[in-house]
């Protein structure tokens, strides 16, 4: 593929609100994980809390798409001057030339989960308030992004589960591809609800304490919640050395079973490798792997056979799960903005809470934050369905 | 811009709509239009433990998805496909939300696992083999035209055929209230990059701001009114009439896609 340019980025998570304060906490290697005090959830986990998203009220003119899911990108899309430089862009290309493609599993179910206590005891009706529309429909984000910034170009919600906001980059690079647009809007928003803590829980999949990925002792995952953004467009001829570049994308199903992944990873395993195709680059060009890591004992072990049998042992990776938590649909989206905070900053992220590391996954799992001069990066997503996407960036110089 | 590709098999499942030849026979007025609840057919296609999980949702697409790669004369595994849905499973998604506003919160596994708006592609894959990429998307009503450019998209700059699958259930209540989608209906194309055998139009797409077409006849028009899917009706009627056309679908706000269409003759 003909790269791409992140011309902005940006992102919402347990561990920070924008840029500054997301590398801070990695280069501090601060989780932001804590008992789950979430809504009146009474579970023994813990969860990753966006601060500030209960007060971040959407623009008067959007209330109606007013619901944690929207809230949520509202805060993020203030981040980093992300909003000025979409609008600088639908100035340049014009409205309908700027498309809008966001990942979510979840959007604003929250709305249906509260308003379901409020049903009417003598017809079950729900409550008058409730817009199915602008908040339980997984395309309540997309359209009130697309409302909020005033863009016109083709969008749609991506929904393929914790790969989401992986595939939206591949989907806008295919517009953009197309002729269809000259830039996208993409990214992912998942926020916290109750569908997914007690949904996990029923599959006793949720980790009593903080998620530990690829620890010998790894007992399940966290959840948590993010939004993250990136505008991508064509590359032009002269970039800063540290302009970070969208370089290829790799998709794949597993085609073996809904909840779990095919024990060898064959689907993780092929993503990998169409990534490295599409990229035109050799697997030792990639410097680091964020993982998927999601610290199910199942997960880390059928990813870690893909990552050996594409890469081998040596490459340093990790996963930032132990950090902000598997944040489902958005997790492609802020791991991509995570990579390339870390490509810009020298810095390899040593995945947090992990202590003892699994003899038997045999990566070069870091646990220690690593400065190094990475040029390239590959960030892998899978998800329920056998949903597989791994993404590779890279600095323009 | 101007994308184009090639029809090469059709399947269409909804009210009164058992495949795409009554589908056909009906919108070319040659048979009289008479609904009648979704009859849904067992997924003969999955394994008996994954048969016994799927919803009516997922039973829609599959029939559709087998219907269209049937037609068109490929093995289902080898496409990549792209799902487009309104809402996904709203029946499935009644009673999780039901059983957290109970008391004792138990969501079942089953449940939590067919909730994810993939659901479709990931049974699909494994009933077909299919470990071709499949995106999942969704644009409320605007889902079908959305997953018709992206298979359009996918289609003009891959290498193998792409399977399109748009489909909506219908709502229960207390959301059917909210979101009054009152059956099932499913369409599925596979298209192509290059004439094939099988090719039974050529179509290219752009987007523009004019009015949808509409259909004459009241029920079929009421079908593609109220289910998003169903917005695909007068694509599939100038597919069935054979002869050179124009159609103009239901997109985002004011805008439309517009098909023109060339038949293989």
């Amino acid at each position: 593929m003909a790269p791409l340019v992140l011309t902005s980025f940006t992102a919402a998570s347990c561990i920070g609100r924008g840029s500054t304060q997301t590398l801070a906490s990695l280069r501090e290697r601060r989780s932001g994980l804590r008992p789950c005090d979430f809504e009146t959830v009474d579970l023994r986990t813990y969860v990753g809390i966006v601060d500030g998203v209960d007060a971040a009220a959407l623009p008067a003119e959007w209330s109606r798409y007013d619901c944690r899911n929207n809230r949520l990108a509202e805060l993020a899309l203030r981040e980093d001057g992300f909003d000025a430089a979409v609008l600088r862009a639908a100035g340049r290309y014009g409205r309908h030339r700027v498309g809008v493609f966001v990942g979510t599993s979840t959007s604003g179910i929250l709305q249906t989960e509260l308003a379901y206590r409020r049903r009417d005891p003598a017809t079950g009706a729900l409550p008058e308030e409730f817009d199915y529309g602008a908040t339980q429909n997984s395309f309540s984000v997309v359209d009130f992004v697309r409302r909020r910034l005033r863009l016109e170009g083709p969008a749609a919600a991506v929904s393929a589960a914790c790969a989401s906001s992986a595939k939206v980059f591949a989907m806008g690079r295919r517009m953009i591809e197309a002729g269809l647009i000259d830039a996208a809007l993409v990214g992912g928003v998942d926020s916290l609800c109750l569908t997914t803590l007690y949904g996990f829980h029923s599959l006793q999949l949720l980790a009593p304490g903080p998620c530990r990925p690829f620890d010998v002792t790894r007992d399940g995952l966290s959840i948590g919640e993010a939004a993250a953004f990136a505008l991508i467009e064509r590359a032009p001829e002269n970039l800063d050395r540290d302009a970070v570049l969208f370089l290829g994308a790799g998709e794949s199903s597993d085609a073996h079973h809904m909840s779990a992944p095919h024990p060898e990873g064959r689907g993780a395993r092929s993503a990998m490798q169409y990534a490295l195709d599409d990229a035109r680059l050799e697997a030792a060009a990639i410097d680091y792997i964020n993982l998927h890591g999601t610290g199910t004992p199942s997960n880390d072990r059928a990813e870690s056979r893909a990552v050996a049998a594409v890469f081998g042992a040596a490459v340093p990776c990790s996963s930032t799960k132990g950090a902000t938590g598997h944040t489902l649909g958005a997790a492609g989206g802020l791991e991509a903005v995570i990579g390339a905070l870390c490509l810009r900053d020298g810095l390899l992220p040593g995945g947090a809470q992990t202590r003892n590391l699994d003899p038997e996954l045999g990566l070069n799992y870091i646990t220690g934050n690593l400065r190094a001069r990475a040029r390239r990066m590959l960030s892998n997503s899978f998800g329920f369905g056998g949903a597989n996407c791994s993404l590779i960036f890279g600095l323009a110089g | 811009m101007s994308l184009s590709a090639f029809v090469d098999g059709i399947g269409v499942l909804g009210p009164g709509l058992a495949d795409w030849p009554e589908a056909a026979g009906c919108l070319r007025g040659r048979s009289p239009y008479v609904p009648a609840a979704t009859v849904l057919p067992p997924p003969s296609i999955l394994p008996a433990a994954e048969r016994r999980r799927t919803g009516r949702v997922v039973q829609l697409a599959l029939a559709v998805a087998v219907e269209a790669t049937g037609r068109a004369g490929i093995e289902p595994g080898d496409a990549a496909s792209v799902f487009s849905s309104s809402g996904g499973d709203g029946r499935n998604c009644h009673e999780i939300c039901a059983a957290l506003a109970a008391p004792d919160r138990e969501v079942s596994p089953t449940r939590f696992t067919n909730s994810v708006h993939n659901a479709s592609s990931g049974y699909w894959s494994i009933a077909a083999g299919a470990t071709a990429p499949s995106n999942v998307l969704c644009a409320f009503d605007a889902s079908f035209s959305a997953g018709l450019l992206e298979a359009m998209v996918q289609a003009s700059l891959g290498s193998r055929p792409v399977l399109l699958v748009a489909y909506d259930g219908d709502y229960p209540e207390p959301l059917r209230a909210k979101r009054p989608i009152p059956d099932t209906f499913g369409v599925a194309l596979v298209l192509s990059a290059n004439r094939g055998a099988r090719s039974i139009a050529r179509i290219e797409a752009n987007i523009a701001a004019e009015p949808a077409d509409t259909l004459a006849d009241p029920r079929l028009e009421a079908l593609r009114a109220a289910v998003p899917a169903a917005r695909a009706l007068p694509l599939l009627r100038a597919l069935a009439a054979r002869v050179p056309g124009r159609v103009s679908l239901d997109y985002l706000d004011d805008t439309r896609l517009i098909v023109n269409l060339a038949p293989c003759v």
